[in-house]
């Protein structure tokens, strides 16, 4: 009988089982990778976002490295690729695409949107992005350059947007809520809402 | 050695597509373009490779700048695509 034809059940067990022969996973740290994978949402990433807003030093760390940020938050990243994070700023906005597939940073934004993986937003992301941007409602104020980042490789990329000016004086938890996953894709940007 | 920030690069202009089974991470509209060098983003396990299971050697990774208009024929001036790509796909541009 061929694998394709295995009842995928069995299949599973007998995979799990020579993992855990071998040494190269056992059930506890599956189980550990399965619960982790479950709990990334884009609601980490608002976490870091919102940091990043309010600590200059956290906000320091997140653009050096974003993989060692989201870990002092208490966000798993082993054995993933490297997080790297986008600045946006007054004059500059990044939008992320994966043209060969679908890169994501998942630990801090979960599982894809749909669109992020379809065809069409892969194409138009770096052939015209402006007016994909359009199609979102997002207008760039005069003046600000886009720079669509191509995710095609080892790393993992999240942008960091520009804080709303109408939050001045917010906590963290209430500057969080604000951020949406499509604002750390850079299809959106936050508003004070 | 890795190639400095600032660098003017070609991404070759090869389809090993045509070759015969391959799995590549430079996509195709890049290739043939010239763009500069932005950083080394660090050493990763060749790809191509690592797809078919055989010894992958580390290669360098590289954040390169292109002009996205200049790419597509169409776009706002200024705008830019930043894209991961590894050295053994680079040629320095000599000026």
């Amino acid at each position: 009988m061929s694998v394709l034809a295995a009842d995928s059940v069995n299949l599973l067990a007998a995979l799990r089982a020579v993992l855990a022969a071998k040494g190269i996973a056992g059930p506890e740290e599956i189980a550990g990778q399965i619960r982790s994978t479950d709990e990334a949402s884009p609601a980490q990433g608002a976490r870091m976002v919102a940091k990043a807003w309010t600590d200059p030093a956290f906000r320091a760390l997140m653009l050096e490295d974003g993989t060692r940020a989201a870990e002092s938050l208490g966000i798993p990243m082993r054995g993933l690729p490297p997080l790297g994070v986008l600045e946006d700023r007054p004059e500059a906005h990044h939008l992320v695409v994966c043209t060969l597939c679908s890169c994501y940073p998942r630990a801090v934004l979960g599982y894809p949107p749909f669109w992020y993986k379809s065809a069409s937003y892969r194409a138009r992301a770096v052939r015209d992005p402006r007016g994909l941007l359009l199609e979102w409602g997002t207008v760039l104020p005069a003046g600000v350059k886009l720079t669509v980042v191509d995710s095609t490789a080892d790393y993992r990329w999240m942008v960091l947007p520009l804080r709303p000016a109408a939050t001045a004086g917010w906590s963290e938890a209430k500057l969080a809520a604000i951020v949406r996953e499509g604002d750390m894709i850079g299809v959106t940007i936050p508003l004070a809402s | 050695m890795s190639l400095a920030p600032g660098t003017k690069v070609r991404v070759k202009d090869d389809w090993p597509e045509i070759r015969g089974p391959c799995h590549i991470r430079t996509p195709h509209y890049v290739r043939g373009e010239c763009g500069t060098l932005v950083r080394h983003l660090g050493d990763f396990a060749n790809p191509e490779d690592l797809a078919f299971a055989r010894p992958a050697p580390l290669r360098p990774l590289y954040h390169v700048r292109f002009d996205q208009p200049g790419i597509w024929g169409e776009g706002a001036a200024g705008d830019a695509l930043l894209v991961e790509v590894f050295g053994h796909w680079l040629e320095v541009v000599t000026p």
